[in-house]
C-alpha cells in the first residue's frame, strides 16, 4: 500500500525545508506510530512531538495523571545501563557508519535527500522508495545491461571510492558499502560496471 | 577469638541469623561456657590444637558427622545444621566448600577464611541492584581487591570465583591467576574495572581452566592497552567447556579465536561479542558443532567490501549443531540471516534476541519453529502481534522478558495489555516476568494471575510514571493485588504505574513468600511501607525509589531488619535524624546516607543503603557515603 509505505519511509522526517520543527504535527504523529518506529529513526523533530502525549487513537488519554518531566528521570525505566548503552551505541554507529544515513542527489535536481538504508530489504523497495522521492523511474535492471532504456540509472559510490551500479552487488553488501546515492541520466551511467 | 557467628547466611536464613545475633551478644557479653553435644564440658572457643583429645566415642560421631555434613550441599540446610551445637558447627565449617556471601559489605573476609578453612567455590555481590541504574555514585565501593588478598592467603587450592556487581581491577584478576593453580572457574557478573590485561592472565596462567563467562560486565580499553588475550590460552588441547564474552567490547583475534575452538574439544558454551562476523561464525560452528549454547555474535556481514559469489550456506552450519538449545547474540542482526536459525529452532529451551531489532514478521518466522522453548528474551519492536505469535507456539515457555527499544515516557508504545493477555492465555506454565510497556490494565493483569499460578517472578514495568488503568483510569492497585493473592509462589516482585497505600496492603496481606519487593514513583503515606515491613515475613530485599514513605515507614521495620539482606531507599521523605535512630536502635546496622545533591549534613536524606554487619561499618567509603552509627 502506497500510504503506509510513504509513512515508512519517513518522508517527512528527512525531508529538507525550511520551518520549525514540530510544526507539523500531525503527520509526524501517524510516522511515530508506524511499524518502522524504532530509536535509531527518530529525528531531532520527533523527539519533541513525542514528549506531548497526545494520541489520535481511540483511548482514553490519561489526562487524571501527574504528567512526566519533558526530561528523562535518572535510572528509570530501570533499564540497565549496558543494555542502553549497547542501543544508544547502534544508534550512534548508524549515523555515522557507511551505508545508513546516505545521502541521494539527482542529476539536475537543486536538491539533496538523505535516506536511511536499514529501512530497505531488498533492491525493488529501495527502488520504489527512490523513485517516488525523485518523481522518476528506473528500467528493469540486467546484470549486462544495467538499467537499459530508461532515463534514469541509480547509482552509489562505495567506501572504496568507485562508482557502481545500484544492484551489481547482493543486498547486504550494497549496504554496508553504499556511502551516497546519485541517480543519474541514463547515457551517464551507460560507462559504470562491476569493476 | 571467634564465635559461631552467623557469617556467611543466605538470605534466606533469616531466622537462624536472627538467632546468631543474639547468641554473639550473649557470648561476647559473658564469659560462659560453650556448649557441645553430649554434655562433655567443652573448650572456652574454636577449635584448635590446644583442645584436649575428646573420648574415643565423641571422636567417631564427629567423624561420623563430617562425613554425613558432606552430602549437604544447600547452604540453607547447612547453616541450620551449624546452629545444632558446636560440634556440628565446626564439622560443618569443616565440610563447606561452596561459600556465598550476599554482601560483601556483611562482614570481612578474615572472618570467613577463619571459620571456613576447606573452601574451593566462592561466590561475593556486592553493590545493590539499583547501581545498575546510575542511582549511585560511581566511586561507592564493593572492590574485589581485599577479598583477593584473603582468598589467595587461605584457599591456594580454589577453584571457582564468581562475583556480581563488584570493582574487579586487572591486578586483581592477576593475583587471581597467580594464587590459584587449580583454578577452573571465573565468572563475573555486572562488573567492571577490568579490561583485556586481566583477561589475558586469566587465559595465560589458569592451565586448568573450564568455564570463563563475562556477563554484562562494562570491558573496555584504551587502544594502546588492548591486549590480545584470546591469543593467551594454552597452546596445547584445553579444557574449556564455556567461553563468554559477549560483552566485551574490543575486537578480538579471530585466528587465535578459532585456534582456540578447535582445540577445546569439551567447549559446549560459547557466546561471541559484536566483533564477530557470521562468516566468522560459520568457521566457528564448523570447530565446535557440538555446542550447546551459543551467542551468534554480530549476527551480520561486517567485512568490508569483499566480493563473494556465493555466502555459504549458514543453514547448513546451524543444522550440523544437533545439540543446539540455546541461542543468543544478534548483535547487530541482519533478518536476511535469520533463516539460518530455522533449522535448530525446534530444540531450542532457550532463545534471546533482546538484542535484536526484530519486527513481528520476522519473529514469527522464528518463533512458529521454536515449540520447546521455555526462556525467552525480546525487545518490544516484535509487538503485541509478536507476542500473540509466542503465546500461540510456545506453550512450555516458563521466562519472558520484554526489553524496550525506546525507553521513554510516551502514551503508547508496541506491546500493551493486549500482547500481554495473550501471553497469559497462552503460556500457562509461566514463572518469571519481566514486562516493559508504556500501558497496561488491570483486566490483564488479574488475568495472568489466573490464567498462570506457577509465576515466582513478576516485574511489570509500565514505563509512564504514575500511570492509572488507560481503560478504567482506575489505579493499578487491582491488577497487582490479584497477582500476590492468585500467585500462591510468588518470591520476587516489581510494580509500577499509578499506586495506592491499597496496593500495598494487599502485599502485606498476600506476599507472604515475597523476598524481593522493587518499588518505583508508588503509594500515598507511610501506612503503605508499614503493611509491607509488618506483613512479608520473607522479605530479604526491599529497593524504594521516589514514594512517599517517611520516617515512620522506616520505624516500623525495625523487628525485622536484621532478617534482610538490604533495605534501599531513596528520594523518598526520610530524616536524618529518623535513620539515626534506627542506627542507634540496631547496633549490627550500617545505615549508609547518601546526598548527591545535597549538602553533607543535610536534613533529608536522599539515598538510604542499609544492612547488617557483622565486623561493623566499612572503611573503604567515599566522602559522598555518611555512614551513621
Amino acid at each position: 500500500m502506497e500510504n503506509s509505505y510513504e509513512k515508512e519511509l519517513n518522508l517527512e522526517a528527512t525531508e529538507l525545508r525550511l520551518g520549525l520543527p514540530g510544526s507539523d504535527e500531525s503527520q509526524k504523529r501517524s510516522i511515530v506510530r508506524s511499524n518502522k518506529r524504532s530509536s535509531q529513526e527518530v529525528s531531532e523533530e520527533e523527539c519533541v512531538s513525542k514528549g506531548s502525549d497526545v494520541t489520535t487513537d481511540d483511548h482514553d488519554q490519561d489526562n487524571n495523571v501527574v504528567p512526566p518531566a519533558k526530561a528523562q528521570v535518572v535510572g528509570w525505566p530501570p533499564v540497565r545501563s549496558y543494555r542502553k548503552n549497547s542501543m544508544q551505541q547502534k544508534k550512534e554507529e548508524e549515523g555515522e557508519g557507511s551505508g545508513m544515513y546516505v545521502k541521494v542527489s539527482m542529476a539536475g535536481a537543486p536538491y539533496l535527500r538523505k535516506i536511511d538504508l536499514k529501512v530497505y530489504k531488498s533492491y525493488p523497495e529501495l527502488l520504489k522508495a527512490l523513485g517516488n522521492m525523485f518523481k522518476c523511474t528506473f528500467g528493469e535492471y540486467s546484470e549486462r545491461e544495467g538499467y537499459n532504456g530508461s532515463e534514469y540509472a541509480p547509482t552509489y559510490e562505495d567506501k572504496d571510492g568507485d562508482w557502481m551500479l545500484v544492484g551489481d552487488v547482493p543486498w547486504h553488501m550494497f549496504v554496508s558499502s553504499c556511502k551516497r546515492l546519485r541517480i543519474m541520466k541514463g547515457s551517464e551511467a551507460k560507462g559504470l560496471g562491476c569493476f | 577469638m571467634r564465635e559461631n557467628h552467623p557469617s556467611t547466611n543466605s538470605e534466606d536464613d533469616h531466622r537462624s541469623s536472627l538467632l546468631d545475633l543474639a547468641r554473639a551478644e550473649i557470648t561476647e557479653s559473658s564469659n560462659s561456657k560453650s556448649r557441645t553435644c553430649g554434655g562433655f564440658p567443652g573448650p572456652g572457643s574454636g577449635s584448635g590444637p590446644s583442645e584436649p583429645q575428646a573420648p574415643f566415642p565423641d571422636q567417631v560421631l564427629e567423624n561420623v558427622l563430617e562425613n554425613v555434613l558432606h552430602f549437604l550441599s544447600s547452604r540453607r540446610d547447612r547453616n541450620a545444621a551449624s546452629l545444632v551445637c558446636r560440634s556440628w558447627y565446626r564439622a560443618e565449617a569443616l565440610t563447606r566448600s561452596e561459600l556465598f556471601i550476599g554482601n560483601c559489605y556483611a562482614l570481612s573476609p578474615t572472618r570467613v577464611t577463619a571459620r571456613f578453612t576447606r573452601v574451593n567455590s566462592v561466590t561475593v555481590k556486592g553493590k545493590p541492584r539499583f547501581a545498575d541504574f546510575d542511582l549511585m555514585p560511581p566511586n561507592w565501593g564493593a572492590h574485589f581487591a581485599p577479598w583477593a588478598s584473603a582468598l589467595a592467603q587461605a584457599y591456594p587450592w580454589l577453584e571457582k570465583l564468581h562475583l556480581k556487581r563488584m570493582i574487579v581491577t586487572d591486578a586483581d584478576l592477576a593475583l587471581v591467576a597467580d594464587s590459584f593453580s587449580g583454578f577452573r572457574e571465573l565468572i563475573l557478573v555486572c562488573c567492571d574495572g577490568f579490561g583485556t590485561p586481566g583477561l589475558a592472565a586469566v587465559a595465560g596462567k589458569c592451565r586448568l581452566l573450564r568455564v570463563l563467562e563475562l556477563v554484562e560486565s562494562v570491558v573496555e580499553a584504551e587502544d594502546d592497552e588492548e591486549v590480545d588475550w584470546i591469543s593467551c590460552f594454552p597452546e596445547s588441547q584445553t579444557n574449556m567447556e564455556s567461553l563468554v564474552f559477549d560483552c566485551v567490547e574490543c575486537p578480538i583475534n579471530f585466528q587465535a579465536l578459532e585456534s582456540l575452538v578447535a582445540r577445546s574439544p569439551r567447549l559446549k558454551k560459547l557466546r561471541l561479542n559484536g566483533f564477530v562476523s557470521m562468516a566468522q561464525l560459520y568457521r566457528l560452528l564448523h570447530r565446535a558443532p557440538q555446542l550447546t549454547h551459543l551467542g551468534t555474535g554480530s549476527f551480520s556481514a561486517t567485512e568490508a567490501g569483499a566480493v563473494v559469489d556465493q555466502e555459504p550456506d549458514y543453514a547448513a552450519a546451524f543444522e550440523a549443531c544437533k545439540s543446539l538449545v540455546c541461542l543468543s547474540g544478534f548483535r547487530e542482526i541482519w533478518a536476511d540471516y535469520l533463516p539460518a536459525i530455522y533449522p535448530v529452532c525446534a530444540n531450542l529451551t532457550s532463545l534471546n534476541l533482546s538484542y535484536a531489532h526484530v519486527n513481528a514478521d520476522q519473529l514469527k518466522s522464528v518463533i512458529r519453529h521454536c515449540h520447546k522453548l521455555q526462556i525467552f528474551w525480546v525487545l518490544d519492536s516484535i509487538r503485541d502481534e509478536g507476542l500473540q505469535a509466542v503465546a500461540a507456539t510456545c506453550k512450555d515457555l516458563r521466562e519472558l522478558r520484554v526489553f524496550p527499544v525506546d525507553a521513554r515516557e510516551g502514551t503508547d508504545g508496541p506491546v500493551s495489555e493486549v500482547g500481554f493477555e495473550a501471553i497469559s492465555q497462552g503460556c500457562r506454565k509461566l514463572e518469571s516476568i519481566l514486562f516493559f510497556c508504556q500501558r497496561m490494565t488491570n483486566a490483564a493483569v488479574v488475568a495472568m494471575s489466573k490464567n498462570c499460578p506457577d509465576l515466582v517472578v513478576f516485574r511489570l514495568c509500565i514505563i509512564g510514571r504514575y500511570r492509572p488503568d488507560p481503560v478504567t483510569q482506575e489505579p493499578m492497585d487491582e491488577g497487582f493485588g490479584a497477582i500476590v493473592m492468585n500467585c500462591k509462589k510468588l518470591t520476587r516482585l516489581a510494580v509500577s504505574g499509578l499506586l495506592t497505600d491499597r496496593a500495598f496492603e494487599y502485599i502485606g496481606r498476600y506476599g507472604k513468600l515475597v523476598r524481593t519487593l522493587s518499588v518505583a514513583f508508588a503509594g500515598d503515606t507511610d501506612t503503605g511501607l508499614k503493611y509491607v515491613l509488618e506483613g512479608c515475613p520473607n522479605l530479604q530485599k526491599l529497593e524504594i525509589r521516589d514514594s512517599p514513605f517517611g520516617d515512620g515507614a522506616l520505624r516500623s521495620g525495625l523487628h525485622h531488619y536484621y532478617n534482610m539482606r538490604f533495605l534501599w531507599m531513596s528520594t523518598c521523605k526520610l530524616t536524618r535524624q529518623a535513620c539515626q535512630e534506627v542506627a542507634q536502635a540496631l547496633p549490627n546496622m550500617v545505615l549508609e546516607v547518601i546526598n548527591v545533591n545535597s549538602e553533607e549534613n543535610a536534613g533529608d536524606v536522599e539515598i538510604l543503603y542499609m544492612y547488617r554487619s557483622l565486623d561493623g561499618p566499612r572503611d573503604d567509603a567515599p566522602r559522598i557515603v555518611t555512614i551513621l552509627h
